[in-house]
């Protein structure tokens, strides 16, 4: 659908220069949500607008639905346009015009009917719930109101592909959550193609289906949200994943950590999916004459399947611990000392 | 010498008639001249929608040149094209062709201003979109920017209401004219205030417009 081959962009030149991406190659298939996360400053907004050629790259390739839109003319390029919708941070709406004339504006542009514009874009505005708005302007609207007109406008000429930049930067937690919403809906009713952009981990892990982390213009980890949350293999990944699962060990956890001996020792227990739904604890407090008691962890959802990440203590003898700990590695559950000072 | 007052006020009411013919032609033509002017600059620029450094260096140097002569200077250099276009250099007519000479590029920076105010964003968005450079400046660049091109054009109006009085020196006539000619030169005070206090009317009048028109542009 999207397929990202070798790019790379330069800004400046001579000994200004700087290299914004580094041989990116990424390929999004269809109707899938794709999360490109990175900090500020790591080449996510570049890597977004070479995909619509809003950015040039200096090489490489940007195929769409297998056309090489890099080789099209500046028309075709502009149809090519059409089917792929765009959404900003600060939103990116005509002041000068309503909800509606900001909504009609893609179809305005393609010189469409004005009946024909006018059921269409009654139609979107009660997709995103705002068809009582049609006649306010963007400024008498709320942030999340005004993102929902921008996805009304991205959706007007029907694209296949849907590009968030920043959709939800510069929106409160909870209208960032009924955005998010709104786009698993786009992608569920009308099978669009969605890449993003975001430095928040809370998006990617809400509604991406893969993530790609992007860090001074590289893809330096590539994976399914499930996979990468569940065991991030760079610094910078497991950094992302800790700003929404922290599994640091709060301090008055780490002197007991200090102090364990052969009778009392603490694990670190990772389980998804299936593993979540046994009981996997009280079978062990059960089966083996060990205590249990969980100090520190999270149980969340990743992509519609459980995901808990615990700090666990266990106390009994050397022998009882690690049986049950033989136990645990059987149940495909993964299954770690936590050693004093380690994280 | 008791000063004649009723062989003075139709003699004010054609001066106030002069001035309003020659800034209103020269404000049509200036700016049907400028904004073209001013979309160009901005949309040449580098990183814009039709960037090309040739052409809005050019233009960009002319516009400087122009807008850094003296209109007095202005409007004496220019007498043989004057000549050339309405066939005349002297009368109402004629002053207009210094007068857009004159406006056009101030004009043309002003607009130029006033679109740069414009949301990047909003051009980008457009973009995305796919929508031709034509349509960026129709449907984006220009809507977006009314309210303040409105404010503007306003300031230019009021520059060439100022202009027009230096116009009378090559016979255009019109209330500056009159404040010079009778007021200034003959000593006749009570002329040289009546015919300011009109200029000063004038001036009040069209900024009220002006702010009032483009906050209801900003407000719609």
């Amino acid at each position: 659908m999207i397929v990202l081959e070798n790019i790379r962009k330069i800004y400046g030149s001579g000994t200004e220069q700087v290299e914004a991406l580094k041989s990116i190659t990424l390929n999004v298939k269809k109707g899938e949500i794709y999360g490109v996360v990175g900090f500020s400053g790591a080449g996510k907004s570049s890597l977004i607008r070479c995909v619509n050629l809003l950015e040039k790259p200096a090489s490489g390739k940007v195929l769409i639905n297998g056309v090489d839109i890099q080789a099209l003319k500046p028309s075709e390029l502009r149809q090519q346009r059409k089917k792929i919708g765009m959404i900003f941070q600060q939103f990116n709406l005509l002041s000068s015009k309503t909800v509606f004339g900001n909504v009609a504006m893609p179809l305005m542009l393609d010189r469409r009917p004005g009946e024909e514009i006018k059921k269409k874009v009654h139609e979107l505005l009660t997709f995103v719930g705002l068809e009582d708005k049609a006649g306010h302007y963007p400024e008498q609207l709320s942030g999340g109101q005004k993102q929902r007109v921008g996805i009304a406008r991205a959706l007007a000429t029907n694209p296949s592909i849907l590009l968030c930049d920043e959709a939800t930067s510069a929106l409160d937690p909870e209208t960032t959550s009924s955005v998010l919403a709104l786009l698993k809906k786009i992608r569920a009713d009308y099978g669009i193609t969605i890449l993003m952009i975001t430095h928040e981990m809370n998006v990617i892990r809400d509604i991406c289906d893969r993530v790609a982390v992007l860090d001074d213009g590289r893809i330096v980890e590539e994976e399914s949200v499930l996979n990468l949350f569940s065991n991030p293999k760079t610094d910078i990944a497991k950094n992302f994943v800790r700003t929404v699962l922290n599994d640091e060990i709060p301090v008055s956890i780490q002197s007991l950590i200090n102090e364990q001996n052969q009778f009392h020792r603490i694990y670190r227990i990772v389980f998804k999916g299936e593993a979540t739904s046994q009981p996997l604890l009280s079978t062990i407090a059960k089966k083996f004459r060990v205590d249990v008691n969980v100090l520190h962890g999270t149980i969340t959802e990743l992509q519609g399947v459980p995901f808990g990440n615990l700090v666990v203590d266990f106390t009994g003898t050397a022998e009882e611990v690690e049986r049950a700990i033989f136990y645990i590695h059987q149940q495909q559950v993964w299954i770690k000392e936590v050693l004093p000072n380690a994280v | 010498m008791p000063f004649d007052w009723t062989a003075f006020w139709p003699q004010l009411a054609e001066a106030a008639k002069q001035t309003t013919s020659m800034v209103s032609f020269s404000l049509l033509f200036s700016a049907l001249l400028g904004i073209p002017i001013g979309v160009i600059l901005v949309v040449t620029r580098d990183g814009h929608i039709l960037a090309n450094r040739f052409v809005f260096t050019v233009l960009n140097s002319i516009i400087n040149i122009l807008r850094s002569i003296p209109f007095i200077i202005l409007l004496v250099a220019i007498i043989p094209f004057t000549r050339l276009v309405v066939g005349t250099s002297i009368g109402t007519a004629a002053a207009i062709v210094p007068l857009v000479a004159y406006a056009a590029p101030y004009i043309g920076r002003l607009i130029e201003n006033s679109l740069l105010e414009v949301d990047k964003g909003v051009i980008e968005a457009a973009q995305a979109m796919g929508a031709t450079p034509w349509q960026i400046i129709w449907r984006f660049l220009i809507p977006e920017a009314l309210s303040s091109l409105v404010l503007a054009l306003t300031i230019a109006t009021i520059g060439l209401i100022g202009a027009s009085a230096m116009a009378g020196a090559v016979g255009g006539g019109g209330l500056g004219d009159l404040a010079i000619t009778y007021g200034y030169q003959q000593f006749k005070t009570e002329i040289m205030l009546v015919t300011v206090a009109l200029l000063v009317l004038f001036v009040q009048v069209l900024q009220t417009f002006g702010n009032i028109l483009s906050k209801k542009i900003r407000r719609r």
